[in-house]
C-alpha cells in the first residue's frame, strides 16, 4: 500500500493530531501514522475505546478527534515507523507487513517516554512506570483495591495517582524526590499558568488520603517473584511500605530516535527548532515533547504551528507565537524542577540490573569509560529495546552520551527490511534556526 | 460499565476480558509474567507504551509482539515467553 502525501505526521497524540488536522483543513493531502491501536497518544489513551474512566482530558479529545475525522486526513494505526530509507520516504511495519510512505513535508510528534532509574528490585513484576501503570489501567488492567505507591518525579505523579484512585486503587503514598524548595520555586513560576496549578491542586485534592512525601525517594523494591513492599528514604529517615504495585519513574525524556535518524540537530536533550517548529532539516518539523516536555497544551500549540507552517499558512502559524513562548517556558520550568537528585546515582548495588534486555548489571558498567565501550563489552543497550530504557539511565548514572539511531529503529521482520526502497546515503543539509519571528528570515 | 466480554487463551487457559483490553493488561490480570529474563527471572510490563519491550510474547503464533500495543480479539491465543 505504498502511497504519497503532501504532509506525513508521525505520532497521533495531541501534537500530531493538531498538526495533521490543521494541515488537512488547509487542503493538503495528509497522512497521520501511529504505532498504537487507536489515536490519542498517551494522554488520550483509551478514550476512543472508552476503557478508561479518566475524563479530565475527554473534552479536548472529543474536539480534536472530531476535527481530525472531518479534515480528510488519512489515519493509519498500528504502524511503527522503522526507517527512512531514502529522502522523502519512511519505511514502516504493521500487522499487514512492511510498507512505505512518501512525503513532501514531515512532522514528527513521537512524544516522550518515562525516565527509569535503576534501584534494587526495579525488575520485579509489579514495578512499573508511573505513566506506565496508568497506561495499563487505561488499557483495561483492573487495580481495584490494590495498594499502590506512586514514586519518582514530575507532575505525572499527582495526575497518575488521581487516575489510579479513580480506578479503585488504594494509593498508599505519593513519593516526589525533588526537594521542597525546588517544588515551591516551580509553583511560583507556574503562577504564569494558573490553569496548570489548579489542575495540580485538583489532582492533590482527589488523592488527599495518600501522603504526599516531598523530598523522599525509593531506595529498593522488595519481594520474591513480585513486589511486596517498597523502602523509601528522605536522607535521614527510612521507611518500608507494603504494596501490590510500585509505579516509579523520573519525569520524561523525548523519543528522539526518529529525529536523530533523519539528521535533526539536538540541543540540550531536545530537537532544536525555530519559531515555526521547523528543525535543522528543512521541511521537517518537530512538535510537542520532542522540543520540550510540556504536556498536552504545549503539544496542541506546537502541532498547530507546524501544521500551518507545513501547509504554507505562515500567518496563522505566526499568530500562535505568544502561546508557543508561554508553553516553552513552562516546559523549561518543569525540567528545572524535576531534575533527578544526585543521591539517586548511589541507588544501584553491584548486582542491580541496569540493562533489562541483556541482564547487564551496574558492576558490569561502572568501570566502563563510555556508552560505546559498555556496548562492546557487555551488550548493554543492544537488546530489543535498543537502549531506550537503559540509555537514559546510563546518561544519568555514568554521564555517558547514550544517543543512538540506527535503522531499523524498532525491531522488524527481515521481509520488511528486504523490501525497502533504499538509496545511497545523502548528507542532510542543515538550516540555520531562527528562534523568533523578528529574526532575519522565516527559515522556510 | 456494561462492556462486551471477549474470550482469549493465555498460555492455554481461557479467560474473558472487557472489549478494549490490551493483551498486556489481560496477561497481568491472569497473574502471568510476560517473559523470563536471560537469568530466568520473571519480568512484566514496565513502560506500558511500547518502548521497553518487556511485554513481548507470542500472539496468534507471531513471536516478539508487544502485548501492550495490541488489543485482545476474540479467540486470540497468547503464549508468554
Amino acid at each position: 500500500m505504498s502511497s504519497s502525501f503532501d504532509v506525513v505526521v508521525v505520532g497521533a497524540g495531541p501534537g500530531g493530531i493538531a498538526a495533521a488536522t490543521v494541515a488537512a483543513e488547509t487542503g493538503k493531502r495528509v497522512c497521520l501514522l501511529d504505532a498504537n491501536p487507536s489515536i490519542g497518544g498517551q494522554i488520550w489513551r483509551g478514550l476512543s475505546s472508552k476503557t478508561t474512566r479518566d475524563n479530565r482530558h475527554a473534552g479536548q479529545f472529543a474536539i480534536w478527534s472530531a476535527r481530525l475525522a472531518n479534515s480528510g486526513c488519512t489515519v493509519r494505526y498500528g504502524v511503527e515507523v522503522i526507517d527512512a530509507p531514502a529522502p522523502g520516504r519512511l519505511r514502516s511495519e504493521s500487522a499487514d507487513g512492511g510498507d512505505e510512505v512518501a512525503f513532501e513535508h514531515l512532522i514528527l510528534a513521537t512524544g516522550a517516554r518515562e525516565r527509569f532509574l535503576p534501584f534494587p528490585g526495579w525488575t520485579l513484576p509489579g514495578v512499573t512506570g508511573v505513566g506506565g501503570l496508568q497506561a495499563l489501567v487505561k488499557s483495561g488492567l483492573d487495580i481495584a483495591d490494590k495498594r499502590i505507591v506512586v514514586a519518582g518525579s514530575g507532575p505525572l505523579l499527582l495526575a497518575a495517582a488521581a487516575a489510579l484512585k479513580d480506578a479503585g486503587a488504594s494509593v498508599e503514598a505519593i513519593v516526589e524526590q525533588t526537594p521542597l524548595a525546588a517544588l515551591v520555586r516551580f509553583s511560583l513560576a507556574a503562577l504564569a499558568h494558573p490553569y496548570k496549578l489548579i489542575e495540580g491542586a485538583d489532582y492533590r485534592r482527589r488523592t488527599l488520603s495518600a501522603s504526599y512525601r516531598i523530598g523522599w525517594w525509593v531506595t529498593r523494591a522488595n519481594g520474591q517473584d513480585r513486589v511486596e513492599s517498597v523502602t523509601l528514604i528522605n536522607g535521614r529517615k527510612e521507611q518500608t511500605l507494603a504494596c501490590d504495585w510500585l509505579a516509579c519513574a523520573y519525569h520524561l525524556v523525548p523519543n528522539l530516535e526518529l529525529p536523530r535518524l533523519l539528521g535533526c540537530s539536538i540541543r540540550a536533550g531536545y530537537v532544536a527548532v525555530d519559531f515555526l517548529q521547523q528543525s535543522s532539516v528543512p521541511g521537517l518539523w518537530c512538535v510537542g515533547e520532542l522540543t520540550g516536555i510540556g504536556g498536552m497544551e504545549k503539544a496542541l500549540v506546537d502541532g498547530q504551528i507546524a501544521g500551518f507552517a507545513a501547509a504554507g499558512n505562515l500567518a496563522q502559524a505566526r499568530a500562535l507565537a505568544r502561546q508557543r513562548r508561554k508553553w516553552a517556558s513552562f516546559a523549561a520550568s518543569l525540567d528545572r524542577a524535576f531534575t533527578p537528585r544526585p543521591e539517586l546515582r548511589a541507588l544501584p548495588s553491584a548486582e542491580t540490573i541496569v540493562c533489562r534486555c541483556e541482564d547487564v548489571t551496574h558492576r558490569d558498567l561502572a568501570t566502563r569509560r563510555n556508552w560505546r565501550e559498555a556496548k562492546l563489552h557487555s551488550r548493554c543497550g543492544m537488546g530489543s529495546c535498543q537502549g531506550r530504557i537503559c540509555g537514559a539511565a546510563a546518561e544519568f548514572l555514568y554521564g555517558w552520551d547514550a544517543a543512538s539511531a540506527r535503522p531499523p529503529i524498532f525491531p522488524a521482520k527481515i521481509s520488511t527490511l528486504q523490501a525497502a526502497t533504499r538509496s545511497a546515503a545523502v548528507p542532510v543539509q542543515q538550516a540555520k534556526l531562527h528562534p523568533e519571528p523578528d529574526a532575519t528570515s522565516s527559515g522556510i | 460499565m456494561n462492556q462486551r466480554q471477549i474470550p482469549v487463551a493465555i498460555n492455554g487457559r481461557q479467560m474473558l476480558v472487557n472489549e478494549g483490553t490490551s493483551v498486556a493488561a489481560a496477561v497481568t490480570m491472569a497473574g502471568e509474567p510476560c517473559r523470563y529474563s536471560l537469568h530466568g527471572k520473571p519480568r512484566a510490563a514496565l513502560c506500558g507504551m511500547g518502548v521497553c519491550m518487556e511485554c513481548r510474547m507470542t500472539i496468534n503464533g507471531v513471536p516478539h509482539r508487544r502485548a501492550c500495543q495490541l488489543l485482545c480479539a476474540p479467540g486470540m491465543e497468547v503464549v508468554t515467553e
